[in-house]
């Protein structure tokens, strides 16, 4: 069969980030739109106020229009890590597949059945039993998200698991264990900066009528709810996304320092709030990598250690080994070390695979002894050199940075409206410029979105799973062409049924809330 | 708490239980492809359109389950068949990928294609879902091409342990007949069951009339291909584990042997095939008889979970490879007892999930379904 093919190993990553971004347009607005449109529905269950109902039922038309193309995106997903990562299926299977299934059994079944009595039980069951309903909905997707995102903080961080020679994967010990402090942050910084790609949404779209003079009484409504919930999404997201840096700070310094294009370790690192990196930065050069930047003196130390003083080392550092990481007593390996111990592993592997084929058990029990000492190092055994543990920085950095900042920026924006919307009589009529900025900010929330996941996923090459498996050993023996072919059958297909979305959802936006859907 | 063994015998017998309960739901994916010949009129083709769209998702979501179980409990079927038989998943998949949107944006204005694209989406759901769906089950029994090496792994250059053993990643398995019967007797019996389903749920006569002729014309080549395929399996040779070295072998009438050997399993065969043989009888034989679709849809839930059951129990190979040491089993696919037992303790809230289903079901269907509730409804299609 043919070897580790470099191209089929990047157009299966180009398949799966493909897939996963188109995903992921959708998704956060389920997440976000979902809550927001209980909310209103809650109110309305509260004051018996008929406008209310028609405010949930057309932000409810809008999220059905999206959710739907949510569950045909996500479905190749999940079926994608065996057709196209089925050496990763095996290898991690018995951990990463129990949250899968939960997620189905749990989650997405009381998405489904909910879903049905929220769209068509409205002259069907009784008021209350409709808003559990919406509620249960939106609960359930928060569920599939949580189980999901479990599974992806496992990648990063793996744990609760042992390798088993005889089986040749890892073995879950401790489901618990699985559910880590990293997996519970990522979940809530992701679940949670939704609910800003939701409230940008209703802001934004709630404007646009306000623009048009056009129910303005809905529109007045939607921009209280939308703000006040927009504001405490974007500061608990900044909160966790703070949290977020700390575990990435633990768990993969490689992924902190590309974050903040770090090539030389420091003690009381200055973190940067905005810079340019010179595109031609090499692995060990020892000269400035910015062109040009503003730092905040101490601030990458405290926001990854929570200390002012703390060692954070650079990509140059990790590669090289030889320092001693913050609070612990051991000096880190260099990748040489690193990778001669991935090579015994492997190594022992094979060999002690073959003394139990032979039945020879002093053998099987030394190989067993020296693989089980250098597992930690399994995955550096499938690289060649430095430079591949190193991802791409300028990406990796620039999504970061706007990332951030476009977060700073949603908390002002809803700062602003949600003391506006409050002040008795005011309606915008003499800030309409600022209606103006909450149309356009609808896109925002989208990229703000997207980028967090190239921060999280690219800023893990060229591991699959942490220091474990990197994606090229990863992949399924199938050939590149094959791939490539459906990689564009899924860009022609996504696309189409993109566009379709697009101009569903701007048809009943135009149709406003006052005729029946 | 439970003998390794005991969890991975639990554990097929919920992948086959899934099984069937996804072949049951499979009536959506057949009323999809009668939307156009049962309904002459635009207004009852919106009809069929609605009922089976508030039934959907379960059948999606059932699928995407069956997928989620099967790689939790064996994932070494999941990395073997899914990056093995790539063309043959990925075809089913994007059958499915066009269904998940068609309901919600057929009638909208503005989805660009119009309404004809989406319902032509929806048949070929139904028709290449299910005959694909049907021939990729119908190779537990029949065998794919495919080797395992676990110790391929530390081969750095070429580490992945499950490689297909030819070009075709899965689509050679079109080129067995046998295959395709079980894919044929899939894809009548979901026709037979929407026609069963209409009956139930439609108050409309001409177009419950037209359900209940056109059931025997769906249901005879059911019975045909099914039939087929059953005794065709139970003469054949069958994929057999020695219990003591794990060595696969060819044995003949394996499968045959497998039900007599298994009363229970046969007991469940037999009531189930007369539980759709009832169905679809009852309604055929009298005009009063409209439950049909409850015979034959826990006939169908029993029947095919009692095939999968077949095919794994009973020291069979589930997933048979031509090169019979690469077979998967029950116990040299299945993910280790701590994760098992795990997944047992979560199977504990099944019956829940199953129990507000149905209280939802209920709630919603007090009434059979006619164009004016349609009409009524602000979430029609
Ligand atoms: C944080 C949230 C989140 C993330 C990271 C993902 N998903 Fe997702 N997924 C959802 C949140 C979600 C959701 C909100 O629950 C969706 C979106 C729209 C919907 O219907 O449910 C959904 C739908 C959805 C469906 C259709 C479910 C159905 O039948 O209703 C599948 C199979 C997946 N997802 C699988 C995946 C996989 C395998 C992912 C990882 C690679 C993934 N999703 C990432
Ligand atoms: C839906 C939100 C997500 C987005 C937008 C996203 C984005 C990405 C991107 C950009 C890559 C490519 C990285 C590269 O090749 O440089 C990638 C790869 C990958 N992601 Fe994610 N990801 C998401 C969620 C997840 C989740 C929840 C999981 C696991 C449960 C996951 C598992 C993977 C895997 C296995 C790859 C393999 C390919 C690779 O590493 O290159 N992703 N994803
Ligand atoms: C305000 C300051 C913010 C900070 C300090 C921050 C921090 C972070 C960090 C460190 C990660 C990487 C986590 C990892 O690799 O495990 C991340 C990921 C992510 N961010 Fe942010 N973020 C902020 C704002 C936002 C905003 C405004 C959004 C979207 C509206 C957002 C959406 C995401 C998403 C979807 C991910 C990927 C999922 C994850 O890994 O948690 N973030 N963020």
């Amino acid at each position: 069969m043919e070897l580790l093919d470099v191209s089929l190993v990047n157009w299966s990553r180009a398949q799966f980030t493909l897939t996963a971004m188109y995903h992921w347009i959708f998704v956060p607005l389920t997440l976000g739109l979902g809550v927001i449109q209980a909310i209103m529905e809650t109110i309305y269950y509260r004051t018996g106020d008929e406008k209310w109902k028609k405010a949930t039922k057309f932000w409810m038309t809008l999220f059905g229009v999206n959710f739907a193309i949510g569950v045909a995106t996500g479905i190749i997903l999940e079926f994608e890590f065996g057709t196209n990562w089925s050496n990763y299926s095996w290898f991690v299977g018995d951990i990463f597949g129990a949250p899968l299934a939960i997620e189905g059994i749990l989650a997405f079944f009381m998405e489904a059945t909910f879903i049905s009595i929220m769209f068509f039980g409205w002259n069907k069951v009784s008021k209350g039993f409709h808003l559990t309903s919406t509620w249960l909905t939106i609960l359930g997707a928060t569920l599939s998200a949580f189980w999901i995102l479990v599974a992806n903080a496992w990648m990063q961080h793996p744990v609760g698991m042992e390798f088993n020679p005889d089986t040749v994967r890892n073995e879950m010990v401790s489901f618990w264990q699985v559910l880590s402090p990293f997996a519970w942050n990522k979940f809530l910084h992701t679940v949670i900066s939704s609910w800003i790609v939701g409230a940008l949404f209703t802001l934004g779209v709630s404007a646009w009528f306000l623009i048009k003079k056009r129910d303005t009484d809905f529109a007045m409504k939607s921009i209280k709810v939308a703000a006040v919930f927009g504001l405490v999404a974007s500061i608990l997201t900044a909160l966790t996304g703070d949290g977020s840096a700390t575990n990435v700070a633990k768990h993969q310094p490689m992924k902190l320092a590309a974050m903040e294009g770090l090539y030389k370790g420091q003690k009381g690192a200055e973190l940067v709030a905005i810079g340019v990196l010179r595109s031609d930065v090499q692995l060990n050069d020892t000269s400035d990598a910015f062109l040009f930047k503003i730092g905040i003196p101490k601030a990458l130390s405290l926001l990854a250690f929570n200390d002012l003083n703390a060692y954070v080392p650079g990509i140059n550092d990790i590669v090289n080994g030889g320092y001693v990481a913050h609070k612990t007593s051991q000096t880190a390996l260099s990748f040489d070390e690193k990778k001669l111990r991935g090579n015994l592993a492997l190594k022992s592997l094979a060999d002690y695979r073959k003394a139990v084929a032979e039945k020879n058990d002093s053998a099987a029990t030394a190989s067993r002894a020296t693989l089980m000492a250098n597992y930690d190092y399994f995955g550096y055994g499938y690289l060649d050199k430095p430079e591949e543990t190193v991802p791409r920085v300028p990406l990796i950095f620039y999504s970061f940075h706007l990332m951030v900042i476009l977060g700073t920026f949603f908390i002002a924006l809803f700062g602003i409206f949600t003391f506006l919307s409050f002040k008795s009589r005011f309606n915008f009529e003499n800030g309409r410029w600022l209606l103006y900025i909450a149309l356009w900010s609808i896109p925002l929330g989208f990229i703000a979105s997207q980028l967090g996941w190239i921060v999280a996923e690219v800023g893990r090459q060229p591991w699959a799973i942490q220091d474990v498996l990197p994606v090229k050993a990863s992949v399924s023996a199938i050939s590149a062409m094959s791939v490539k072919i459906t990689f564009f059958l899924f860009l022609t297909l996504f696309s189409a049924l993109l566009l379709a979305e697009v101009r569903i959802m701007l048809k009943q936006i135009k149709k406003g809330p006052s005729q029946e859907h | 708490m439970f003998t390794y063994s005991f969890l991975q015998h639990y554990w097929w017998f919920i992948i086959s239980l899934l099984g069937g309960i996804l072949s049951f739901l499979l009536f959506v994916q057949g009323g999809q492809t009668l939307l156009f010949s049962l309904a002459k009129k635009e207004d009852d083709r919106r009809l069929l359109v609605n009922v089976l769209g508030r039934k959907w998702e379960f059948t999606f979501t059932t699928l995407v389950t069956f997928g989620g179980a099967f790689f939790a409990s064996f994932p070494l079927f999941y990395s073997t068949s899914f990056g093995g038989a790539y063309w043959v998943w990925m075809a089913i998949l994007f059958c499915f990928i066009i269904q998940a949107v068609s309901y919600e944006f057929q009638s909208k204005p503005g989805n660009v294609y119009g309404k004809k694209t989406y319902q032509i989406f929806l048949f070929i759901n139904g028709f290449l879902g299910t005959i694909l769906l049907g021939a990729a089950i119908a190779t537990f029994f029949t065998g794919s091409d495919f080797h395992i090496n676990k110790g391929n792994i530390t081969e750095q250059l070429a580490p992945t342990i499950s490689r297909w053993g030819n070009e075709w990643h899965g689509l050679e398995a079109l080129l067995n007949l046998r295959n395709w019967l079980l894919g044929l007797a899939v894809f009548f019996l979901s026709r037979s069951l929407a026609l069963l389903f209409f009956v139930n749920r439609l108050k409309h006569q001409v177009l419950e009339a037209e359900s209940r002729r056109q059931l025997l014309f769906n249901a005879i080549p059911f019975l045909v291909f099914f039939l087929g395929f059953v005794i065709w399996t139970l003469l054949a040779e069958g994929f057999a584990v020695r219990p003591d070295t794990a060595e696969v072998y060819m044995e003949k009438y394996k499968y045959f042997f497998n039900l007599i050997e298994m009363p229970v399993v046969l007991v469940i065969f037999l009531v189930g095939v007369v539980g759709v043989l009832w169905g679809i009888g009852g309604t055929l034989l009298s005009d009063k008889f409209k439950s049909g679709i409850w015979f034959a849809g826990i006939g169908t839930i029993l029947t095919v979970c009692s095939l999968l059951l077949l095919a794994g129990y009973n020291n069979t190979a589930y997933y048979p490879s031509i090169n019979l040491q690469s077979s998967l089993t029950i116990f040299n696919s299945s993910s280790s007892e701590f994760t098992l037992n795990a997944m047992t303790i979560v199977s504990v809230f099944i019956p829940f999930v199953l129990a507000y289903i149905f209280y939802a079901w209920r709630s919603m269907e007090k009434n059979r379904t006619d164009l004016d509730d349609i009409n009524h409804d602000s979430h029609a299609y």
